[in-house]
Formats: structure tokens, C-alpha cells, sequence
């Protein structure tokens, strides 16, 4: 069969499993809509959470980022899977025994304040749409290679079908859809990465794999792709740093507590049955992530190998890898790369005009690199590979069977829709329930605030598709803004509610202001104010990553010790809380009492 | 027994600063500050270091959760608080 219609195939029967749980899963019982996890086992519910919670981001672009950036890229790994460790034990349990539904409306009882929930509102929205922008990037490469289209076009087709699936599908609290995107996402990843280890190594388990000698040879694999990217005048792949070690840490640690404060993150929490189910229900969430995280490593060594090996031939056979032949004909160059050079991001230029491919790193510092690309008369990199195609053509690269390629089509696009659902269900949720009903309208009737959460939705569609078709960076990269945003704002404002019985509104919402300013200030003076390009202001600042060589992406963990200075700094001077909210504080520390969450919020 | 809810409180934070240090001691010691030093020790394959960053570390956090989990039940009981 075509490859062409065998995606269509895959992707289409995919869509049509998880509209037919849907319908059977909802003739069962609509009214349980907010209790999805009340009836299901904490393993399902851990299912359930690790589809909502990768995206686009880890499937379609971490790896890719990984492969590009080596040993650094470790900071997604351990800093998209950490945070659970700090939810799980810092958050989760006491949110749960608080027992409501959204975070500006824990913000909101703990402080006493609307005008704090209002405040969390503020970091909510934009923490969310940030992250909706990085999804749209996301989207865009899935289905401009769907479709073979521009990845213009794919962000437009893409805006249109999460519009319907957030609106109309309503699949998003229905635990058993999710539990079905969660094996479908899993399987795409898993399976061509079970494949590629094979072909490399012979150890079925990319785990392993990544750690094993190539086939046939003694030399492991890590060792064999340094030589090769050191040579081609690459950064060697295991030591490489993500800029400097000061800032790997606090990227990690931005990304980190960025996850312990993402409000569809934490909302997938408060509806667990019991104190005790919120503990372990993080560890169960975090296995199946875990399943994915540790084999994109795998993923992003073994593509880049074989990218490499695609180009060069001296890659596989070993001997000179500047030697005339061993780059291979831009004539003779797989149809896989001909497919992606249709979207834009895969890019072959001839500059020394010999009709042979040459990648290497021409702008490296390494003499002897140089050296030989000069003796060889190479002319700069002809190859340009946006890093997040590197999932999506990984299959097609290690010339995996058509139904392999179909099936990460179809898992790419479960990732990216499930969690752009998620975070416009969370984005409704808060501008109609704690914005406009609690704050502007509280007589809106409930008509009226359903319509409201779905304008919420179509306007938060409309600006992360259009800031999507200009981003801030690649996928993952965009997305890790987002949870410097939610780390410098939400998460130190939820910790200090629960293990500061003193502290008191003056504070929090100082701390939350200027967590989210200063963040948002060094961010939007790299990226642009509001992500538009052209209105960045770098002087004013002293040039890019000014602040000690932090990138604004890690800039979050810097934002969360300001709110935290500021909120001690403004509490010491301004009145205690009242007793009751220290009482409360302390009745939320106790799991005894807890009750089933509210539903109708 | 349910008055004594600062005993409580202090087996929890106890518990807790227990797991904060392994938690940070894996991924921002081994994987980050040390890795240069770990990687001169060979997993296999792997440079350990390397390991910790993009392996190690996550293996580590899952098992932490699941401790915490069923050592906070214990403090529960003990201190008699908990669910039913």
C-alpha cells in the first residue's frame, strides 16, 4: 500500500477508536464528568495523566532537541519528570484535601482575596497560552507532513481540528479515551525505537540499547557518535552542556517546579478519591511517563547516528569521513528526505556545487575539523533539519515499514490534541468560572458562562495559532517558557499557602506579580513583548542571556526566588492572616476529613 | 492522639527533607555538578554521569514517589489521621 494512504488509514482508524469510547463510554454515565477518576483503578488514572500531560513537546520535539543539544538535553529529561517528585509531595495530597477545583480558587479561599485569585487568573492565562503556542508549532510540523503541506498550512489545519476536538469533543475528562491515546502514543513511540535499537546494537530495548557496542563491532554506540560528531566538528555528544552548568541547573530546576505548577497538571489531582490516591497517583502518572522519557535518549542518539549515516557513508563502513565519495548524491538522496523537503524543514543547498550532501558543523571552533572541510573543499553545511521533524522522520530515516511510519503519525497527533484540549478546558475554566463569575458577572447564568468559556477557548485558539506561525523557538523550547512562567508565578504562592500558616494576601500576590514580571521581562527581552517578533529590546538589557549566561527558557527557577523574596519581604511588614485561614491551613495539612470534590464548581 | 498535629507535622517535613536531598542529590549532583567527574566511570556503555542525566535520575524519582507514598501512610497511622 501506498505510504500515503496508509497514514491516512492509521491516523483515521486511531481518531475513530477514541470517539467510539467516547460515545460508549459516556451512554454509561455523563453525570461522573468530574469524578472521571473516582470509579477508575490508580493505574488507569496514571494512564490517563500521561496522556493529558505529554504533548506535542515530548513526543514530536524533545527527542529532536535531544539529538541536537547531546548530554544538555538531559535537562527535559530530568526536569519533566522531577517535578512529579515535588507534586506528588508538596502539592498534590494538600490540594486534594483542600477539596476544590481550580487553582485560582485555592489561591483565592487560602488568601482570602479575590483580588489574589484574580492575580492567579492573570499567571494561569498566561502561562497556558505559552504553552498552547509551543502545541500550535507542534501540530503545524504533524500535519503539514500529514498532509504534505507548508508547516503555515499545517498550523491552520491544525488550529481548526483542536478547535472542534476542545469544543465539541468534550473527549477530555473521559478517562478511558485517554487511556487509549495514552497506548496509542505509546506504541508509536516505543515501536520504531524498539526497531532502531535492534538495527544498531541487536538489544531490542532502546534502554539498553543506548548503553550497548554497535552490532558487530566493540565499540559502544555513545562512543562511536562522539567520534563521528567530533570529527564533523560537532560538540561531543555525551559531555556537551546546555550553555553553561549554572544554567543546565536552573533550566532543570525552572522545569521542575514549572511542572508542580501547571494548572492542568495539578487539576488532574483534585479529583482523585482519597488523600492517600493523590500521593501514589503522581508515582503511577510518572511510570508512564518514565516509559516514554527514557527512551527518547535512545531516540535522539540513534537518529542523529543515523541522519549522519544517511549523508555519509564512512559513517556505517568507518574510514574518512571527508573523503570525496563518502558523502552521498544529492541525486541519489532517500524519497524521505524529498517528503520533508515539501514542509520546509529539511533543506539541501549545494554550496560547493560537487552534487553531494555535506553536513558538518561549519562554523565550529575545532581546528581540526575545519581543516580537513577546507582541504576537502567543502563550502559550508549543506543540510539544514529543523530539529523537530527528527521524531516524525526517525522511522522513515532508518527505513522502517510504511505502517510504523503511519503509526508515530497517528501517535504525534494523539499527543499534541489531548493536551491542547487539556490546557483550553483549564483556560475556559478559569476565564469563565474565576474570572468573569467570580469577579465581573456573579449573576451570569450558567448559559451564559459556558458560552463565555468557549469564546475563552476560539480567542486563546486564534492568538497561540497566529504567535505559532512566527514561535519563539521549537516546540519544546516554547513550551519550556511556559513552565518558567508557571514556576516563577503559581508554584511558590500554592507551597507558601500550605507551609506558611503566616503567610498572608499582601504577600502572595507581591510574590506572584513579581515573580511573573521579572520572568516575563528577561523572557520578552529575548523573545519579543508578547512573543511578537521584531519588538524584542535586548540593549536594555546588556545583550542576550545577560543575567550570569541564563537563557530566558531557564529563567523560571530565577523568577520563583524573587516571588518568594518578595512575598517574605512584603509579609513581614504587613498584618497575620486571620486566625480561621491559619486554622484552615492546618485542618488542609491532615488527610483525615477528606471529602469528595465539589463537582459543580 | 489527634492533638498532637505538630508531632505530625514534623515527621512530615522530616520524611520530606529525606527525600528532597536524594531527589536533588541524583539529578542536580550526579547528572548535573558531578557528571563531568562521574562520567570517568563506565555503565556499560554509558559514561555515568551521562546516565544519571538521561537515564538515572528518572528511574530514581519514580522509586522516591512510591517510598514517600507508603512511608506518609505509615506517619497516618501512627499518628492516627488517617483517612478511613
Amino acid at each position: 500500500m501506498e505510504l500515503q494512504t496508509t497514514i491516512y488509514l492509521v491516523v483515521g482508524l486511531s481518531f475513530a477508536l477514541y470517539i467510539g469510547i467516547a460515545v460508549w463510554a459516556r451512554a454509561g454515565s455523563t453525570s461522573e464528568f468530574y469524578a472521571a477518576g473516582g470509579a477508575v483503578h490508580p493505574v488507569m488514572n496514571g494512564m490517563a495523566t500521561a496522556a493529558d500531560w505529554m504533548s506535542a513537546a515530548s513526543f514530536i520535539s524533545m527527542a529532536g532537541l535531544i539529538a541536537n543539544m547531546g548530554y544538555g538535553g538531559g535537562l527535559f529529561l530530568m526536569g519533566w519528570t522531577g517535578g512529579y517528585v515535588l507534586l506528588a509531595m508538596l502539592l498534590a495530597p494538600y490540594l486534594r484535601k483542600f477539596g476544590k477545583f481550580t487553582v485560582p480558587q485555592f489561591i483565592g479561599d487560602r488568601f482570602y482575596s479575590k483580588s489574589a485569585s484574580t492575580v492567579a487568573v492573570i499567571c494561569l492565562l498566561t502561562a497556558s497560552i505559552t504553552y498552547i503556542i509551543g502545541q500550535m508549532t507542534g501540530v503545524g510540523v504533524a500535519f503539514s507532513r500529514f498532509l504534505g503541506v507548508s508547516s503555515e498550512v499545517g498550523i491552520y489545519v491544525g488550529m481548526g481540528i483542536v478547535f472542534l476536538y476542545a469544543v465539541f469533543g468534550g473527549m477530555k475528562g473521559i478517562t478511558y479515551t485517554q487511556v487509549a491515546q495514552y497506548i496509542v502514543l505509546i506504541l508509536a513511540y516505543t515501536i520504531p525505537a524498539i526497531f532502531i535499537s535492534l538495527q544498531l546494537t541487536g538489544v531490542p530495548l532502546p534502554q539498553l540499547g543506548l548503553g550497548a557496542d554497535m552490532a558487530g563491532t566493540d565499540v559502544s554506540l555513545l562512543a562511536r557518535l562522539d567520534q563521528v560528531v567530533t570529527d564533523l566538528g560537532f560538540g561531543k555528544y555525551t559531555t556537551t552542556t546546555a550553555g553553561s552548568t549554572l544554567n543546565m541547573f536552573v533550566y532543570t530546576m525552572s522545569l521542575m517546579i514549572g511542572t508542580a505548577g501547571l494548572p492542568h497538571v495539578i487539576m488532574r489531582f483534585f479529583t482523585v478519591p482519597s488523600v492517600k490516591d493523590a500521593r501514589s497517583s503522581a508515582g503511577w502518572a510518572l511510570v508512564f511517563i518514565a516509559i516514554l522519557y527514557t527512551t527518547a535518549p535512545a531516540v535522539a542518539a540513534m537518529a542523529k547516528m543515523n541522519l549522519h549515516g544517511t549523508v555519509n557513508t564512512a559513517v556505517a563502513k568507518g574510514g574518512d569521513l571527508y573523503a570525496a565519495e563518502a558523502s552521498i548524491k544529492a541525486e541519489e538522496r532517500p524519497d524521505w528526505m524529498k517528503r520533508w523537503e515539501k514542509t520546509g524543514l529539511l533543506k539541501f543547498e549545494d554550496k560547493n556545487g560537487d552534487g553531494r550532501i555535506q553536513y558538518y558543523n561549519d562554523a565550529t571552533k575545532n581546528a581540526d575539523a575545519k581543516a580537513k572541510a577546507e582541504a576537502a573543499g567543502w563550502k559550508g553545511n549543506e543540510l539544514t533539519v529543523n530539529a523537530d521533524i527528527i521524531v516524525l522522520a526517525n522511522p522513515e530515516i532508518a527505513l522502517l515499514p510504511n505502517w510504523v511510519i503511519a503509526l508515530v503519525a497517528a501517535g504525534g497527533l494523539a499527543a499534541a490534541l489531548s493536551t491542547a484540549a487539556g490546557l483550553l478546558m483549564a483556560i475556559s475554566a478559569a476565564v469563565s468560572h474565576d474570572l468573569v463569575k467570580n469577579v465581573f458577572m456573579p449573576d451570569i447564568s450558567e448559559k451564559g458562562e459556558l458560552l463565555a468559556g468557549k469564546i475563552s477557548m476560539a480567542v486563546a485558539i486564534v492568538i497561540s495559532g497566529w504567535l505559532g506561525l512566527n514561535p519563539p523557538g521549537f516546540a519544546a523550547g516554547t513550551v519550556a517558557l511556559a513552565f518558567g512562567i508557571a514556576a516563577s508565578s503559581l508554584f511558590p504562592a500554592i507551597m507558601m499557602g500550605i507551609f506558611s500558616k503566616k503567610m498572608n494576601k499582601e504577600g502572595a500576590m507581591a510574590g506572584m506579580l513579581a515573580g511573573l514580571f521579572v520572568t516575563l521581562f528577561y523572557v520578552f527581552a529575548h523573545k519579543g513583548i508578547f512573543f511578537i517578533k521584531g519588538t524584542d529590546f535586548l540593549p536594555l538589557i546588556g545583550g542576550p542571556n545577560s543575567f550570569f549566561g541564563i537563557t530566558p527558557e531557564a529563567f523560571g527557577a530565577i523568577g520563583a526566588l524573587v516571588n518568594f523574596a518578595v512575598a517574605f519581604a512584603v509579609d513581614k511588614v504587613t498584618k497575620e492572616p486571620p486566625e480561621h485561614i491559619q486554622h484552615m491551613v492546618e485542618a488542609v495539612r491532615i488527610p483525615r476529613g477528606s471529602k469528595a470534590v465539589d463537582g459543580a464548581h | 492522639m489527634q492533638h498532637d498535629s505538630s508531632g505530625y507535622w514534623k515527621a512530615t517535613l522530616g520524611l520530606l527533607t529525606k527525600i528532597l536531598i536524594v531527589w536533588f542529590v541524583v539529578s542536580f549532583g550526579a547528572g548535573i555538578l558531578f557528571a563531568d567527574l562521574l562520567n570517568g566511570i563506565k555503565l556499560g556503555g554509558y559514561p555515568l554521569g551521562f546516565w544519571f542525566a538521561h537515564q538515572g535520575s528518572m528511574y530514581i524519582f519514580i522509586i522516591l514517589i512510591f517510598y514517600y507514598a507508603k512511608k506518609m501512610g505509615d506517619i497516618d497511622r501512627q499518628f492516627d489521621v488517617h483517612e478511613d
